[in-house]
């Protein structure tokens, strides 16, 4: 089972406490931006055997949506922050770095 | 108007843990910045308690204040004085961005009490209720079995639970299943 620490209200949120919301750090390609670039935006996703970066909802808790790393492979979790956030956190990208040297993750490593 | 009547219209599942109808209270969910001094006072004036940290209650008999997210408090105050306390929130929060919302009669009030309430509560919901990370004056939000609750501790065998009206009959039922398989013994 998951348990995320939701950043807002320091608690530790069991899964079934949270919604899923899907890959972090996208970067919105609207009106004015290439096919490509728009494609990239709606369909391309990240999908990761290792360290993932993901948005999650503390949905029956205080609501908020947060950010999460963690891998995929073993359930560890390297951290969370809030979602007010463009790219991890170098806290985060340390405590990965120790643990998982090497680690690339779309544009952040 | 019509008399005011709580959804589960006081009833009371007795046993060793008994689950019990707490009737209704006066609930009010107020939206806005926590750290803005008015919006701090006029809770206090209205409940008569202190301003609760992160996750925390403070509760005394039927006026309180809770803190649900970081930008809510769910205000409670006496059924009667509900009305009142909502304009008296209007009047002190006037031109601000806020909100404050009578949920009174959206809303149901349960109370859990017998020596093993902590494990027939834990039972139903993740959230760690250990002795040791949950006591007097915390507060979650999470669910039980398959709704959205938040509970509390009103003394150290009683637990208050509240839920959506609509899905209180279910979680009463659920609290009598979960009393009535009787403790685990794990705490």
């Amino acid at each position: 089972m998951l348990t995320l620490q939701c950043p807002y209200c320091g608690v530790q949120a069991d899964e079934t406490d949270l919604h899923a919301g899907g890959q972090a750090h996208l970067k919105r390609h609207g009106p004015g931006s290439s096919d490509d670039q728009f494609e990239d935006y709606m369909f391309v996703r990240e999908n990761p055997k290792g360290v993932h970066f993901e948005r999650w909802r503390h949905a029956y808790g205080c609501g908020k949506w947060f950010l999460a790393a963690r891998c995929t492979a073993t359930l560890e979790v390297f951290g969370t922050y809030p979602a007010q956030t463009t790219e991890p956190p170098q806290e985060i990208r340390d405590r990965i770095s120790a643990k998982r040297p090497g680690w690339t993750w779309g544009d952040f490593a | 108007m019509s008399d005011a009547i709580s959804a589960l219209q006081g009833r009371t599942t007795l046993g060793e843990v008994t689950i019990r109808d707490a009737g209704l209270r006066g609930m009010i969910t107020l939206r806005g910045d926590l750290s803005n001094t008015k919006l701090r006072a006029i809770c206090k004036k209205i409940t008569g308690q202190a301003f609760p940290e992160k996750v925390k209650i403070a509760v005394d008999s039927e006026a309180g204040i809770a803190w649900m997210s970081p930008d809510e408090v769910l205000v409670m105050v006496p059924y009667a004085q509900v009305t009142d306390a909502v304009a008296q929130i209007d009047a002190a929060l006037a031109g601000q961005h806020y909100l404050a919302e009578n949920v009174s009669d959206a809303r149901a009030l349960i109370h859990v009490e017998g020596a093993f309430a902590r494990e027939v509560m834990a039972k139903l919901t993740p959230a760690d209720l250990h002795p040791d990370s949950f006591g007097a004056s915390d507060f979650r939000r999470s669910h039980l079995g398959q709704v959205a609750a938040a509970f509390w501790m009103v003394d150290a065998d009683t637990f208050a639970v509240v839920c959506f009206r609509s899905v209180a009959d279910y979680v009463h039922d659920l609290l009598v299943a979960s009393a009535k398989a009787g403790p685990v013994g794990v705490f």
